[in-house]
């Protein structure tokens, strides 16, 4: 019981309390350079959330059976994104044959995302959160907890925010304001909404 | 010389990577919540892409153009790893500060950009300098933040050892994760205010010198047409006299 409630935390504060945007400050070109379109955040969205889970899995399998055995753990960051610019290469491979329709959609995002802070992110910090304590099933199971609910996160705030500067984008404001001044702003406001949600736990 | 300095005003002021394009946004808002970082993160960046520029010039011929990227990639992570075994042996608590964020400057959108745009095309030594500039323009956008942040947010800098205003009356939000947006929102509306005005003035001048010649190349056709009809006068008189004769 007390296992799932942990869980339950984890995956609360990851997706909500240490927003991986508004927070950590992760993922940001991204988030200001394409969460201007309601469709295209969305796309984005849903890519990094479908990438940033499976190469957080590759990665801490690397790191766990591999780097840590070999006491190569200096070599996590190099090999970490070796990983995921292949790993996001194999993904759109494998999307363009077997689903045209998605590759139309997700396609155009996918080679972005290597270069996406978020992925990379993620990656080291799970390697921050693993806890020796635990057992590995444990830890591997927290850690992909922790992964999906922080990308999910990513996914609902740039897809916020995307509707939000649809709205902006038709309000009179000066004109030095528009574009990423105003887009900055509007982040400033949902980093505040968001930090109501610090001390619910 | 002047290709230096001219090169240096654009990495620095022109194309400024902080406020004028917008790049490496995620070390930009975290880590200038105090001048000492955001110092700290922005000279990294100056030597990782100075580095990095001149060694991919150097390997610029001989990469094959469809796997540029990963290459590139490599190079980068395997310069900013060693940076990284250098700034923790030496510089323990700068680097225990700056945290993920100093492995994420191989995904920093600055360094794969000038590696790609610039020294994917130049010289060895032009590149070193691109990177030097660059990252210059990097540092000043980091430490202008860095520097208004901490000193509203906590009344005082403490890297250059100054105080104006009792911890207690400061606007905390600032160095909160949240007061970064607003603090770089804020500056970012300002320059880009100034550059807008700048422009509209750059028009009205623009503007005014074409009136202006165009006023002039009027009054001269005025002229041409006063002595057109001053020497057409006599003509057109004539007849007159004539009939008044």
């Amino acid at each position: 019981m007390d296992s799932v409630i942990s869980i339950l935390t984890i995956a609360f504060s990851a997706f909500l309390i240490q927003n991986i945007v508004l927070t950590q400050f992760l993922g940001l070109c991204s988030f200001f350079g394409v969460g201007n379109k309601e469709d295209s955040a969305l796309g984005m969205g849903l890519a990094v959330t479908f990438v940033i889970t499976l190469s957080a899995v590759a990665t801490y399998a690397l790191y766990i059976f591999v780097l840590v055995p070999f006491k190569l753990e200096f070599l996590s960051t190099i090999s970490f994104i070796l990983v995921i610019s292949g790993l996001v290469q194999f993904v759109e491979m494998v999307i363009k044959k077997y689903s045209p329709g998605l590759y139309q959609s997700l396609g155009v995002y996918l080679p972005l995302i290597t270069t996406n802070c978020a992925v990379l992110g993620v990656a080291l910090l799970n390697i921050d959160k693993s806890n020796s304590e635990l057992s590995l099933g444990m830890n591997f199971l927290i850690m992909i907890v922790f992964s999906f609910f922080t990308s999910s996160g990513y996914a609902f705030v740039i897809y916020v925010f995307a509707l939000i500067r649809e709205q902006i984008a038709k309000a009179p404001i000066h004109a030095g304001l528009k574009g990423v001044p105003i887009a900055l702003i509007t982040a400033f406001v949902m980093a505040m909404a968001f930090n109501g949600f610090v001390g619910m736990f | 010389m002047n290709k230096l300095a001219a090169d240096m005003y654009r990495g620095i002021i022109k194309d400024n990577p902080t406020f004028v394009l917008f790049l490496g946004l995620c070390p930009t808002l975290a880590l200038t919540n105090n001048l000492t970082n955001a110092v700290g993160m922005g000279l990294s960046v100056v030597v990782v892409l100075a580095i990095t520029n001149a060694l991919i010039s150097m390997v610029r011929k001989i990469v094959p153009a469809d796997i540029r990227i990963p290459v590139y990639i490599t190079i980068i992570a395997s310069v900013v790893t060693v940076m990284g075994m250098l700034m923790e042996a030496y510089m323990p608590a700068l680097f225990e500060s700056m945290g993920i964020y100093f492995p994420l400057i191989v995904v920093n959108c600055i360094i794969l950009g000038r590696a790609e745009s610039f020294a994917a095309e130049n010289g060895v030594v032009d590149s070193f300098f691109d990177g030097v500039s660059s990252g210059l323009g990097f540092l000043l956008g980091l430490s202008v933040l860095g520097f208004s942040r901490e000193l509203i947010g906590t009344g005082a800098v403490d890297m250059l050892k100054f105080r104006i205003l009792d911890a207690n009356h400061a606007p905390t939000i600032f160095v909160e994760s949240s007061g970064a947006f607003l603090m770089f929102g804020l500056i970012a509306w300002m320059m880009n205010t100034i550059k807008l005005n700048k422009e509209k003035k750059e028009k009205e001048i623009a503007t005014a010198a074409k009136a202006a010649a165009k006023a002039a190349a009027e009054a001269k056709k005025a002229e041409e047409e006063k002595l057109s009809i001053a020497s057409a006068q006599p003509e057109s008189t004539q007849p007159e006299g004539d009939l008044r004769g």
